[in-house]
């Protein structure tokens, strides 16, 4: 994953260099030049391995109340301290990056594949099926994403994948429009008509010469809605609409207890605050720098 | 101009009736029973003639194409029935809340953009300086610091720091604008962060652009000074984007104001949301999930209308 999105990021620069570039020195230069990518994908990374290896990292089990050690301030034994059940909350927030990862990838990814291929066929069709499709985007992306993903989620009830759902379908109107407008630009191209000239079928036309034009913006499109997704699922969850207690989530540890204990145990409503921060943050840095170097008209002339 | 507005005003006809649609299609359609949920049956054993009261309350009885045109007729009208929770119609409880949740966005947008035009503007000219770095690394923050976070944050501190609790009532600020003050800065400063974050990169990003216009290069090479390079030339030119996203953003701030308003326990219309879902009000959460969008829409037609006003060219396009 790591060498093929540090290639991704050098596109031209590498490309007189690539023969000679070895990985290390690939990801030293990107270290050089965005340095805030290359901050956004080590917090990324360190929270990958945080979730994978949440069961052998954290020291204890996040479910099991331990009443001896309610409220413990953080000490040794508990980094972060404890909540009310006296879970630690080290442990709860090393698998609560499970969630956030879980559901920030899929539903990034279920949305954006979803806009991305309606943007395409919008952009491929034209005519009639672009106009009701772009009509029906823009009546989609006028509801703001937070509150028709709560309202979807107060209808299929509080569960993880109905979570994914909720934050899914405010992404696709978003992606859709990302997509078509690259899709129309690579339709303008003469190779296209080329292609169709010489009479490939028109699956071969999208799939073989459209789609693969397209992939950069999807990708963006992607990386820019991972945080925004994250973001989302700890909303969802503080309002009570995401995972129930008792997993691990983390706006489901911000919501409640966390301000009723805020005298006697702020660090409650601390650490599981830093998490999310910390995890989007990574994110928003990492796609902030994929874009710019993905997108020429963001590139700096001269 | 008037045959323009008049165009537009046309245009949204369609799209409200697509957002009416799409609301009732999401109610509706997507598995679940309304009645069965209010009851709260899916936790437990039901009565079945409460269930069947409760579906001829919401008119569930009826077939599904009535049930449409009596939520389609309702919307024309502005009436969208009665809360199931409070018994009060809809639009009274909602105007109960207005107040509160415009003063908030407004005062949040305004805190938005002071913060946020000169950051970003500042941001673009000193471009991958130090400065521009530390702007991208706030306003990135901004995003990625949940909103609802930054209110619990305030309240642990002023709680801690000064015993402080937040005021239940909300004061108009026309009645007693110290206590009005006292109640709004902490919500208006969360919430304006969040907007000047978004705000702060649309305009660094805007002014890169304008920056590399050929007219600023003309400006600098008739030996301008930086100042009047980049506050007379290239800030007026750029603000044309910020602005439409100031415009969306207000409409969108509806969204934001949902987590703020209930960390800060303040009786808005974001809070209203959250409570009907909570109660499984639906005739509220369908209603308000409308006007959000109706909102939405009204904001960005004044949008449009004040563009076509300073630049006769849309007019005509």
């Amino acid at each position: 994953m790591a060498t093929s999105e540090t290639t991704l990021v050098h596109g031209g620069a590498t490309a007189a260099l690539a023969p000679r570039l070895t990985t290390v020195r690939a990801v030293i230069k990107f270290i050089r030049t965005k340095p805030l990518g290359a901050a956004g994908a080590a917090i990324i990374l360190g929270m990958m391995i945080v979730a994978a290896s949440s069961g052998t990292l954290a020291p204890y089990d996040p479910y099991q109340a331990d009443y001896a050690a309610q409220f413990a301030r953080p000490n040794l034994d508990h980094w972060f301290g404890t909540d009310e059940f006296g879970r630690d909350l080290m442990s709860r927030i090393m698998y609560g990056a499970r969630i956030a990862l879980f559901v920030g990838f899929t539903a990034s990814f279920v949305g954006c594949t979803l806009g991305g291929l309606l943007g395409v066929i919008s952009a491929y069709c034209g005519g009639k099926v672009d106009l009701l499709l772009e009509r029906l985007m823009d009546i989609l992306l006028a509801f703001p994403q937070l509150i028709l993903a709560l309202a979807i989620a107060s209808i299929l009830g509080p569960a993880v994948q109905n979570v994914v759902i909720a934050i899914s379908i405010p992404i696709i109107p978003r992606a859709a429009r990302i997509v078509r407008a690259a899709a129309l630009s690579v339709k303008e191209n003469i190779y296209v008509e080329a292609v169709q000239a010489l009479g490939a079928a028109q699956r071969r036309v999208v799939l073989r010469h459209i789609v693969p034009n397209v992939v950069a913006p999807y990708i963006i499109i992607v990386t820019a809605q991972l945080g925004g997704a994250i973001l989302a699922e700890a909303a969802l969850s503080y309002l009570g609409l995401g995972a129930a207690e008792p997993t691990p989530s983390w706006g489901l540890m911000l919501s409640g207890s966390a301000l009723s204990y805020a005298e006697k145990a702020p660090w409650i409503a601390i650490f599981p605050g830093i998490a999310i921060s910390l995890g989007v943050f990574g994110f928003n840095l990492f796609g902030d720098s994929l874009r710019d170097a993905l997108d020429p008209k963001l590139r700096r002339k001269g | 101009m008037r045959i323009y507005i008049l165009k537009r005003l046309l245009l949204i006809i369609p799209t409200l009736l697509g957002a009416a649609t799409l609301v009732f299609l999401i109610m509706r359609v997507i598995p679940g029973d309304v009645a069965l949920l209010i009851l709260g049956g899916d936790q437990g054993q039901i009565d079945q003639k409460q269930l069947v009261a409760m579906r001829q309350q919401l008119g569930l009885d009826q077939p599904l194409y009535v049930q449409f045109g009596t939520w389609l007729w309702g919307v024309v009208r502005f009436d969208f029935g009665t809360s199931l929770w409070t018994g009060q119609p809809v639009v009274q409880e909602l105007l109960i809340r207005l107040p509160l949740s415009l003063e908030l966005a407004l005062l949040a947008s305004m805190v938005s953009v002071v913060i946020a035009i000169p950051l970003g503007m500042l941001a673009a000219v000193r471009q991958d300086s130090w400065v521009d770095y530390l702007v991208r690394v706030i306003s990135i923050g901004g995003l990625a610091i949940p909103g609802f976070w930054v209110g619990i944050l305030c309240i642990l501190f002023l709680v801690i720091v000064f015993g402080w609790g937040p005021p239940l009532e909300f004061t108009p600020p026309w009645i007693n604008p110290w206590a009005n003050f006292q109640m709004m800065v902490w919500p208006v400063l969360t919430v304006g962060y969040r907007y000047a974050a978004v705000t702060t990169r649309m305009t660094r990003s805007t002014m890169l652009d304008v920056l590399r216009e050929d007219y600023i290069r003309t400006a600098w090479a008739k030996g301008l000074h930086e100042r009047a390079v980049v506050v007379r030339h290239a800030l007026k030119n750029s603000m044309l984007p910020v602005i439409t996203l100031v415009g969306t953003e207000f409409a969108f701030l509806i969204g934001g104001l949902v987590v703020t308003e209930t960390v800060f326990t303040l009786n808005g219309v974001g809070r209203f949301v959250v409570d009907a879902v909570a109660h499984r009000d639906y005739p509220v959460v369908q209603a308000l999930i409308f006007l959000t969008a109706f909102s939405f829409v009204i904001v960005n037609l004044l949008v449009d209308l004040t563009y076509a006003w300073f630049d006769p060219r849309i007019r005509y396009h």
